[in-house]
C-alpha cells in the first residue's frame, strides 16, 4: 500500500462543523411534544430519607408527573457496574434514592414538565424530609474502627482489598541497602467536559420503539444497560451519541438519569430530555483519582531498584459506577513504570465515603501509576545525591529486553526507552538547563527541572483482560456511486476518527479522504462495538477499520482483475483506479469496479454481489506507548506562584497516522495534568459539601498558564496489530503530572524538600518555602 | 442558565430608569453588564422580582474630557477602559486595571458600574478608584449627589448606594506632571478575581527622589476595597530607597481584618499585601520617572 495519507498532518474533517456551530449535541436536538425532566438532588452527604411529599409539586403548573425512589421502586434496576474483584462488597448506587442519600447530588426525586424553567421551579415545591446523619469524608477514618458504615448489613467501609504480588519481594527488602518510605497523595479531580452531561429519550408506542439520544462514549454497552435496567427488548432500544463535547472518561458509564429520562418517555408517551446544570456535573458526575499510596522502595546503593511495595487507600465515593472498582488495580498492574523492578506488591483498599464515585478519568488508574513510580524514581535520586536522569536509565529494560515481562504479569510489546530519553534531554538541551539552574538558585530564583520517563497500557484490550469485551467491530460499505462508508464500533467523541480512518480508507482503496465517510455512534447504523476509550479507539477500532478495508480491497481486485483479465493477487489501488501492476494499462476506474459489484452481471463466478465486510478484531495484548516528558518551572519565592518555563514532550505512540492529531492529543492531557497539578482538586468539607462546587471556584488550567509544548516522537510500532499503532489519547495526563511534581520538588530542593502533594498550589508552596527558610535562618 | 422567573423591564431613559428603581425598590435589580448579577440568579442566590435592563440606556457609555476632567459613564465597558486613548494618556492606571480584569467575555460585557455598585470583595477597578481619588456620580428621581470613592465602598457587596439610586458617572483629575500609578495583582486561578490587588498612584517631587504623595487602593484583602493610609503616611516625604518602600509595605494590612477562603488564607492575604504593595509602588515609582 502507497501512502498517500496515512502520516500526514490532515485538518479534521469534523472541524468545519465543529468550529462553525453547526453540529448537534444533545442540548440542541428538539423534537415535538418535548418535555423536561429536572432531578431533585440532596443537599446532605448522609441522611435517612423519612419522607418525599411530590404533592406540591404535581400540582405546580406545567408539571406532569413526579417520582420519588419509592415510586420507581423494582422498575429501573439499579446502575451497573462491570468490575468483578473477588469478595467485593454491594456498592450499587439505586437510580434514585429510597431510604437513605449517600453524596450530595444523590437524585431522591424526579419531575417532568412542560418547560425547562416550569420543571426547575416546581424541584423547590418537594418537600423531604432528612434525618441527617454524620458524613464520613475522609477515608482513612472511613475505615478507622467504629466508623459507621454507609451501607446497611456491613460491617465497615471497606468495599473490597486486592492483592497483586510478582517476584521475590521478602528477598528484596533483605538485600536492600536502602529502604525508602514515602507517602504520596494522588487528589480527587473533577475532570469537567465542556459538554455536560444530556439525555433525550423518546418512545413509540406503536412500534414499541424506545430512542435514546445520550452524551456517551459507549452507544452500545448503554443500549445494553438500559435494556436490562428497564427489562426492555434490547431489539427496540436504539441508542444515538450525537455530537459529544468530551468525555474524559466520565461517558465511559451508565448513569441514573440514563435509564430514568428513558422509562419517563415510556411512562409518558412523549418525548423527554434532561440537561445537565454545570453544578449537578461537578456534583454528580463520576470524579478521578483519589488515591493515598503509601509506598517502600528497596534499593541499592548503585540506584538499582529491587522491590517496591505500595498500599493504597482508594476513596470510591459512595456507590460503584461502571468500572469504580477496576481503575485503582490499573495503578496495580502499571505500577513497576518502565522500569526492570523484579519484585512488586500492591495492595488496595476500596474505601466507601459519603462523596460522589470515582471513576475512569482520561489515563484512569495509569496516571496513578506513574505518578507514583516517577516520584519514586526522584526519591530515589535524592536519597542516594544522584541525578534523576541516571537513576531512571539504570534502571530501564533494554531494546533486547522487549517484550518484556513485568512482576505484575504483564507483557509490554515493545519500547526503547533510552532512545525517547535521549532525544527529550537533547530537545531540551538538559546540560545547559542544570548549569542555568545552578546559576540562577545563586540569585535565588527557584527554578526547577523535572522528568518523566513513563510507560502506559492503551489499545485496551483483549478480551480476557476486560470486563465487557475488549475487541471493536467495523463494517466498510463501499456504496455503489463510489463513495465508502465505515461504520466503525469505536463512539469518537474529539479524537478526530472521521479523519483518520478517512485517511486510512483513502490509502487502501486508491482513493481520496473525502470520498470516505466515517460513521459511528447510532446503534441502529453501526454495528454492536465497545467504545472509545483507554486510547483504544485507533489500535483497536481502527484496526477493525483496516481488516474490513483489506476484505473489501480484496473482492475489489477480484472483480477488477475479472474484468480487465489479469491476476486478482497484482491489482493495485491508486488515483481511483485499479490496474494490474505489470501492465497498468490493464486498468478500470474505481467506480467502475465498484458498480461491477452492485449491477452483479459482470462478477466472477460464485462471487457475492455487493460490496461491504465487517470484521470484529480482538488484540491479542494491549499496547504500551511510552516517552519522556522534560519540565522547567521557575517558583516565586514571594507567592509561591509556580511558572511554566518549557515543556518538552518526547512521545512514542507507534505508528502515525496523523501527527496533528497525535499532537492535539498530547497537548490537550499536558495541559489537563497541569491542570491536577496545578490547580484542581475537588474539596469536599467536614459534611461532605463540595466546596469546589463551580468554575468560580475550581480552576482549570487556561492558555495563559501553558508555555509552548516542544512536542517531538520516537517510532517504535507495536507488533500487536497490522497497522504498528499503539494509541496517545492519554499519554499526556499519564506523562506530566510526575514531570510537574518533580520539577517543583527540583526548585524546592535547596530547602531541603523533596516531595510536595499536589496541586501545587501557591499558598502551600508558599508556606513551604516560608517555613523551610525560617527553620534555615 | 434557569433563573427563578421575574418581570423584565428594559428603560429607554435614565429617567424612566430611576422611576422604576424608585418604585420597585428592594424587589428590583438592575441590569448592567449581567456579569456579577446572572451568576447569582443562575444559582438563585438572587431572585429579584424585577430585573431593569439599563443595557439599553443612551449616552451612558463614554469616556471624555469635562471640566478640567476625565468623565466616564457608569456602562462603559471594561473593553473600552481598556482601549481607551484618551485614559492611555491622562490616567494610565485605569485601563491597566480593566486589562486584568476576567476574561475577554466578561471585560466586553462587563461595566465600570456595574463592579463599583456590585462591590465584590475581589473586584479589581475599586483600588484604582480609590488610589485615583476618584469620585461617583449617583442620581435619582430628585437629583444627582457626588459620593469620594473613600467613602463609597462600605463592606462586602454594600456601598454608599441608595436604594433608588442609579450610578451615572466616576470622575478622575488627570494624572500630573512626576505621578505615575500601578496596579499589581494576585488572581485567584479559578474566577480571575483579585486575592489581593494593590494599585499604587504616586506623585513625585523634584528631580524624582522623594515621594510627595502616596495614595494605596487595596482590593481583595478585606471584605471591602480601602485605602491603605498607615502605607501611605510611611511614604509622603520620604527620599526613595529600597528599604522605604519596603518597610512602608509592611503597612499594607495594617488594621484590616483580611478574608480567609478556600484560595487562600488570612495568613497568606496579609503577606501578599505586603508583596503586591512593594511591587505596584515600585512600579508607580517608575512610571513616574518615565514621565520626569
Ligand atoms: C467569570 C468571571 C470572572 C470575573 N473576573 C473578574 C475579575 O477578575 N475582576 C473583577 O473586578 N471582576 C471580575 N468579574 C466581574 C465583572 O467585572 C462584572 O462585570 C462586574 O463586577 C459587574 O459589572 P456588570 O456590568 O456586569 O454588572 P451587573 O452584573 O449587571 O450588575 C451587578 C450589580 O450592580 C448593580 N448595578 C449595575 N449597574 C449599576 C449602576 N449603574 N448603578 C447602580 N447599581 C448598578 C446591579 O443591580 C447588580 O446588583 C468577573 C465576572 C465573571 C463572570
Amino acid at each position: 500500500m502507497t501512502t498517500r495519507f496515512i502520516g500526514k498532518p490532515l485538518k479534521r474533517k469534523e472541524d468545519p462543523r465543529l468550529i462553525q456551530g453547526l453540529s448537534h449535541y444533545v442540548d440542541d436536538l428538539n423534537l415535538a411534544g418535548m418535555h423536561y425532566a429536572a432531578f431533585l438532588r440532596s443537599p446532605y452527604a448522609h441522611a435517612n430519607i423519612r419522607s418525599v411529599d411530590l404533592s406540591k409539586a404535581r400540582r405546580a403548573s406545567g408539571v406532569v408527573l413526579a417520582l420519588s425512589g419509592t415510586d420507581i421502586d423494582g422498575a429501573i434496576q439499579p446502575v451497573p457496574c462491570a468490575a468483578q474483584i473477588p469478595d467485593m462488597k454491594s456498592g450499587a448506587r439505586p437510580v434514585l434514592a429510597r431510604d437513605r442519600v449517600r453524596f450530595v447530588g444523590e437524585s431522591v426525586a424526579v419531575l417532568v414538565a412542560s418547560d425547562r424553567y416550569a420543571a426547575r421551579d416546581a424541584l423547590d415545591l418537594i418537600e423531604v424530609d432528612y434525618e441527617p446523619l454524620t458524613p464520613i469524608v475522609n477515608p482513612e477514618k472511613a475505615i478507622a474502627k467504629g466508623a459507621a458504615p454507609l451501607h446497611a448489613g456491613q460491617k465497615d467501609n471497606v468495599a473490597f482489598k486486592w492483592e497483586l504480588e510478582g517476584g521475590d519481594l521478602k528477598a528484596a527488602f533483605k538485600a536492600a541497602d536502602k529502604v525508602i518510605k514515602q507517602r504520596i497523595v494522588n487528589q480527587r479531580v473533577i475532570p469537567v467536559p465542556i459538554e455536560t452531561r444530556g439525555v433525550l429519550a423518546d418512545y413509540q408506542p406503536g412500534e414499541g420503539q424506545l430512542t435514546v439520544w445520550s452524551s456517551t462514549q459507549i452507544p452500545h454497552l448503554l443500549r445494553t444497560q438500559i435494556a436490562s435496567m428497564l427489562n426492555f427488548p434490547e431489539t427496540l432500544v436504539h441508542v444515538v451519541a450525537p455530537e459529544v463535547g468530551g468525555g474524559f472518561g466520565t461517558k465511559l458509564n451508565v448513569y441514573p438519569e440514563e435509564a430514568i429520562v428513558a422509562y419517563l418517555a415510556i411512562q409518558l408517551g412523549k418525548p423527554v430530555k434532561w440537561s445537565e446544570s454545570r453544578r449537578e456535573n461537578f456534583q454528580a458526575t463520576i470524579h478521578g483519582r483519589d488515591q493515598i499510596d503509601d509506598l517502600e522502595v528497596a534499593i541499592k546503593r548503585d540506584g538499582t531498584i529491587l522491590g517496591l511495595r505500595c498500599r493504597v487507600i482508594a476513596d470510591l465515593g459512595a456507590y460503584y459506577q461502571l468500572l469504580t472498582p477496576l481503575i485503582p488495580t490499573l495503578t496495580g498492574l502499571m505500577m513497576t513504570g518502565c522500569y526492570k523492578i523484579p519484585a512488586a506488591r500492591m495492595e488496595i483498599t476500596g474505601v466507601f465515603t459519603n462523596k460522589m464515585a470515582t471513576d475512569a478519568y482520561r489515563g484512569a488508574g495509569r496516571p496513578e501509576a506513574t505518578y507514583l513510580i516517577e516520584r519514586v524514581m526522584d526519591l530515589v535520586a535524592a536519597e542516594l545525591k544522584k541525578g534523576p536522569v541516571e537513576v531512571r536509565r539504570k534502571n530501564f529494560p533494554q531494546p533486547k529486553d522487549f517484550p518484556y515481562a513485568t512482576p505484575t504479569g504483564l507483557i509490554y510489546d515493545s519500547g526503547d526507552y533510552q532512545k525517547a530519553l535521549d532525544m527529550a534531554l537533547k530537545v531540551a538541551d538538559y546540560k545547559k538547563l542544570r548549569q542555568e539552574q545552578a546559576k540562577l538558585r545563586k540569585e535565588e530564583r527557584y527554578m526547577g527541572i523535572g522528568i518523566s520517563t513513563y510507560v502506559e497500557i492503551c489499545g485496551m484490550g483483549p478480551s480476557s483482560a476486560m470486563p465487557a469485551g475488549g475487541w471493536e467491530s467495523a463494517t466498510v460499505r463501499v456504496e455503489p456511486t463510489g463513495r465508502v462508508s465505515v461504520m466503525t464500533g469505536s463512539s469518537p467523541h474529539g479524537q478526530g476518527q472521521e479523519t483518520t480512518f478517512a485517511q486510512m480508507g483513502a490509502d487502501v482503496l486508491g482513493i481520496d479522504p473525502s470520498q470516505v465517510q466515517v460513521v459511528h455512534g447510532d446503534t441502529s447504523v453501526v454495528p454492536y462495538g465497545i467504545g472509545t476509550f483507554g486510547s483504544r479507539a485507533t489500535a483497536v477500532g481502527g484496526t477493525a477499520v483496516y481488516k474490513s478495508l483489506q476484505k473489501v480491497k480484496e473482492k475489489l481486485a477480484r472483480i477488477a482483475a475479472h474484468i480487465v483479465g489479469s491476476d486478482p493477487e497484482r491489482m493495485v489501488f491508486a488515483n481511483r483506479k485499479i490496474f494490474a501492476k505489470q501492465s497498468p494499462k490493464k486498468s478500470v476506474a474505481f467506480g467502475q469496479a465498484v458498480s461491477a459489484a452492485y449491477v452483479a452481471k459482470t462478477l466472477p463466478a460464485e462471487m457475492e454481489p455487493g460490496l461491504e465486510a465487517t470484521t470484529f478484531f480482538e488484540p491479542t495484548n494491549f499496547t504500551y506507548p511510552f516517552g519522556t516528558h522534560i519540565c522547567v518551572v521557575e517558583i516565586d519565592a514571594e507567592t509561591g506562584d509556580v511558572k511554566l518555563v518549557r515543556y518538552v514532550a518526547v512521545d512514542d505512540c507507534g505508528n502515525v497516522i496523523n501527527p496533528l492529531l497525535v499532537e492535539g492529543q498530547v497537548q490537550g492531557g499536558i495541559v489537563q495534568s497541569v491542570g491536577q497539578a496545578l490547580f484542581e482538586e475537588a474539596v469536599y468539607d467536614e459534611q461532605g459539601q463540595l466546596i469546589t462546587g463551580e468554575l468560580m471556584d475550581y480552576a482549570l488550567p487556561r492558555a495563559s498558564d501553558m508555555c509552548w509544548i516542544e512536542a517531538a516522537r520516537t517510532v517504535t510500532p507495536t507488533p500487536v496489530n497490522p497497522l504498528g499503532v499503539k494509541g496517545v489519547g492519554e499519554a499526556g495526563t499519564i506523562a506530566a503530572t510526575p514531570a510537574l511534581a518533580g520539577a517543583v520538588a527540583d526548585a524546592l530542593a535547596p530547602f531541603g524538600v523533596h516531595h510536595v502533594d499536589m496541586p501545587f498550589k501557591r499558598e502551600k508552596i508558599w508556606q513551604v518555602m516560608s517555613k523551610n527558610r525560617r527553620r534555615v535562618q | 442558565m434557569i433563573p427563578a422567573s421575574f418581570e423584565y423591564q428594559a428603560p429607554k431613559t435614565l429617567d424612566e430608569a430611576l422611576r422604576l428603581v424608585e418604585r420597585h425598590g428592594d424587589e428590583a435589580k438592575l441590569l448592567a453588564g449581567g456579569h456579577s448579577l446572572l451568576p447569582l440568579m443562575k444559582l438563585r442566590l438572587a431572585t429579584p422580582r424585577y430585573v431593569i435592563d439599563i443595557g439599553h440606556l443612551r449616552g451612558m457609555s463614554y469616556i471624555r474630557e469635562e471640566n478640567g476632567q476625565i468623565a466616564i459613564g457608569a456602562l462603559t465597558t471594561h473593553t473600552e477602559i481598556e482601549q481607551s486613548a484618551l485614559l492611555a494618556s491622562k490616567c494610565p492606571l485605569l485601563p491597566e486595571t480593566a486589562a486584568q480584569i476576567g476574561d475577554v467575555q466578561v471585560r466586553n460585557r462587563g461595566t465600570i458600574g456595574g463592579s463599583l455598585a456590585h462591590a465584590d470583595p475581589g473586584a479589581d477597578y475599586p483600588a484604582a478608584i480609590l488610589a485615583l481619588d476618584a469620585e461617583i456620580i449617583a442620581a435619582n428621581t430628585s437629583g444627582t449627589r457626588t459620593i469620594p470613592a473613600r467613602d463609597f465602598f462600605v463592606d462586602m457587596l454594600t456601598t454608599q448606594l441608595h436604594p433608588g439610586e442609579i450610578l451615572t458617572q466616576i470622575r478622575i483629575a488627570p494624572r500630573r506632571a512626576q505621578s505615575g500609578a500601578a496596579y499589581e495583582k494576585l488572581h485567584q486561578p479559578a474566577s480571575g478575581f483579585a486575592i489581593v490587588g494593590v494599585a499604587a498612584n504616586v506623585l513625585l517631587g523634584e528631580g524624582g527622589k522623594t515621594i510627595e504623595q502616596a495614595a494605596i487602593g487595596i482590593t481583595g484583602l478585606s471584605a471591602r476595597a480601602f485605602r491603605a493610609e498607615a502605607v501611605e503616611r510611611a511614604l509622603s516625604g520620604k527620599h526613595i530607597s529600597e528599604k522605604v518602600i519596603e518597610d512602608a509595605s509592611r503597612n499594607g494590612a495594617e488594621g484590616v481584618e483580611p478574608l480567609s477562603d478556600l484560595h487562600a488564607s488570612g495568613e497568606y492575604r496579609r503577606e501578599m499585601a505586603r508583596v503586591f504593595t512593594r511591587r505596584a509602588v515600585a512600579r508607580a515609582i517608575v512610571a513616574a520617572r518615565g514621565d520626569a
